[in-house]
């Protein structure tokens, strides 16, 4: 069985801070993480491996330094890594960016699973992967939860919808967000951790997948960010204080003030 | 494992709508998603916001409904400010299933060419609308909290928080249609409904069993029910490692009962098991919005903040004055939360 998780390396959440006189993101000193929903995907993608068998390649866009995200991942028992990069993808949204992804693996040829995180932490649109499956004309599911079973070509997952839960079936291929309760990702193990420092990584460029140069980056892009700004937060912090009972008293007085209760 | 035939092969895209085109399209849509043959809050949110936008632009508004059985609620949608309401009825589309709704969306909207569609950012919305946006080839931004039309050039203006809300990003769709957007729940105004309102509801006849399906939906488990609507919720009651056990969040589940709201949890307690990951809120659990979010015994982690942050006001309890979630509170308690959860529970059951 052939697996592919997409990944992406993001800053690392802390003090994302504006130039202030150009108004884009510093990135200058800003420690990169693999997306932590991305990691539950590649543990995921390790343990159906060793129920099925199979091989899990781990894959990327991004610039050249987002190979130590691929390493990393390799330390975890990845099989293979692929790095996506070339000036030509920059500045892609993600409908840009689905279809970077879709002509990777397309190179990569069959593919049974794909897995992704449920959405980034940067940008948290959780489009990319929809977006992904539509490409390659395969059927997706978002927030697995659980991966239940899968048998000859049928597999059956869990998804976590805003009222409850959902059991889907379906037949592979196909591609599955995940979320965080999917599983506990494991640490790397020092065996995979050598093996991935040997591991050569391929790189990819627009013209090694086959890719249409009108349809990426920036120029494939149907969104432009026009503005970006620190948002305001007006909140003024008040201590309400006495006794319990004067506390709970008061706090309902502010909240009935608010139009919160009746 | 699997045989060669299997291999993924890329369909045959549709090009992009040509520049010369952008002027065909006319109208604001709203998808009005139902569960259950009920819309969520972010619908008539949604028609609030839709009305503004489509009178700045002198053009309609119409809104799309996809299930079945649910002709009273379809028919007071005009009352919330839609002029025409398509609606879709038919049993399999009872329940959400991606082909099927991909289907009939892009279909509709590659027929009658609105220049805005919008849905909300639920779990739903965010599963559905990049299918179809991906399919248009066109832009979709994700979990807006801010829509206005430029007057100068009628492109609608869509501002979204990023990079856990550190900060906001305002977006543009300029040369493709039609622009598309989730929007967050409880960021928009309820509009009162007018019992005079004009909008005519027009049955869409769709042979949505000719809609080739490759998921199918075999369990339905709505635990927890309607009270649980953590996204949509309009006040969440939240509590962390300071619940010290699991089944003290039973006393959370009661006072979130009196307020009418949903109980949240920090990652601390998810991780302790005492209360399903779906309960989460932060970083890698659910992002909220409510009117009120009250956090007892949750210190205030980042990866907790970013995901109630944005919230109107927000109430915290904690033992330790120093602790940063009372950094973003607007009204703080320095306390023991099993006093002042009982209290607060009192003094609400006393009102009722």
């Amino acid at each position: 069985m052939n697996i592919v998780v997409c990944i992406k390396q993001v800053p690392y959440p802390k003090d994302v801070k504006l130039d202030p006189k150009t108004h884009t993101l510093i990135r200058e000193g800003v420690e990169s993480i693999i997306n932590p929903f991305d990691m539950y995907a590649i543990e995921e993608g390790l343990r159906l491996k060793e129920r099925y068998g199979g091989k899990v390649t781990v894959l990327t866009m991004g610039p050249p330094q987002a190979e130590e995200a691929l390493r990393e991942a390799l330390s975890y028992g990845v099989d293979d890594a692929i790095l996506l990069s070339d000036k030509a993808f920059a500045g892609a949204d993600t409908l840009a960016t689905s279809y970077t992804l879709a002509m990777g693996i397309r190179k990569i040829g069959d593919v049974d699973i794909i897995l992704c995180g449920k959405q980034t932490i940067d940008s948290d649109t959780a489009q990319v992967g929809p977006g992904l499956a539509i490409r390659l004309n395969i059927p997706y599911v978002t927030y697995v939860r659980k991966i239940v079973h899968l048998n000859s070509k049928k597999i059956r997952v869990e998804r976590i919808m805003d009222d409850g839960y959902e059991t889907i079936d379906l037949n592979l291929p196909a591609l599955f967000t995940v979320v965080k309760e999917i599983n506990e990702p494991r640490v790397p193990s020092l065996r995979h951790k050598l093996r991935a420092s040997k591991t050569r990584i391929p790189i990819y460029s627009a013209k090694d997948i086959g890719a249409d140069i009108k349809r990426l980056g920036l120029n494939g892009s149907a969104t432009r960010v026009i503005n970006v700004f620190k948002p305001q937060r007006k909140r003024k912090l008040e201590w309400i204080e006495g006794s319990v009972e004067e506390q709970v008293e008061k706090l309902l007085d502010r909240l009935r003030t608010h139009k919160i209760i009746g | 494992m699997f045989a060669k035939q299997q291999a993924i092969i890329i369909e045959t895209e549709a090009e992009p709508v040509s520049i010369h085109d952008l002027d065909q399209y006319r109208g604001v849509w709203i998808f009005a998603e139902q569960r259950s043959g009920r819309f969520p809050a972010v619908v008539y949110q949604l028609l609030g916001k839709g009305r503004e936008l489509a009178d700045n632009l002198g053009e309609s508004l119409s809104a799309i409904v996809i299930g079945t059985d649910m002709q009273k609620e379809v028919e007071a949608l005009p009352g919330y400010g839609a002029d025409t309401v398509y609606y879709v009825d038919h049993p399999l589309c009872a329940t959400f299933n991606e082909d099927i709704y991909i289907n009939i969306l892009v279909d509709l909207i590659r027929k009658y060419k609105p220049e805005i569609v919008l849905a909300g950012a639920t779990s739903l919305g965010r599963s559905l609308i990049p299918g179809v946006a991906t399919i248009l080839e066109t832009g979709l931004t994700a979990d807006c909290t801010g829509l206005e039309i430029d007057p100068e050039n009628r492109l609608l203006l869509q501002t979204r928080p990023a990079y856990g809300e550190q900060i906001m990003a305002t977006i543009i769709c300029p040369h493709r249609r039609p622009q598309m957007a989730t929007v967050r729940s409880n960021v928009l105004k309820k509009p009162a409904f007018n019992p005079n309102a004009r909008g005519e509801v027009v049955s869409l006849n769709i042979e949505v069993e000719r809609i080739p399906r490759r998921t199918e939906l075999v369990e339905h488990n709505s635990e927890g029910g309607e009270s649980d609507y953590l996204a949509d919720a309009r006040i969440v009651v939240s509590g962390g490692r300071g619940l010290k056990e699991g089944k003290n969040f039973e006393l959370l589940q009661r006072l979130a009962k009196l307020l009418g709201g949903a109980v949240g949890a920090s990652r601390a307690a998810v991780d302790a098991e005492w209360i399903p990951y779906r309960h989460q809120v932060g970083q890698t659990g659910k992002i909220v919005n409510p009117r009120l979010y009250m956090a007892f015994g949750i210190s205030g982690a980042l990866q907790h903040v970013v995901g109630m942050e944005s919230s109107d006001i927000i109430v915290a309890v904690n033992k330790d004055r120093h602790a940063p979630i009372f950094d973003i509170a607007t009204y703080g308690i320095e306390g023991d939360l099993f006093e002042v959860i009982p209290a607060l529970i009192k003094r609400l059951e006393g009102e009722n």
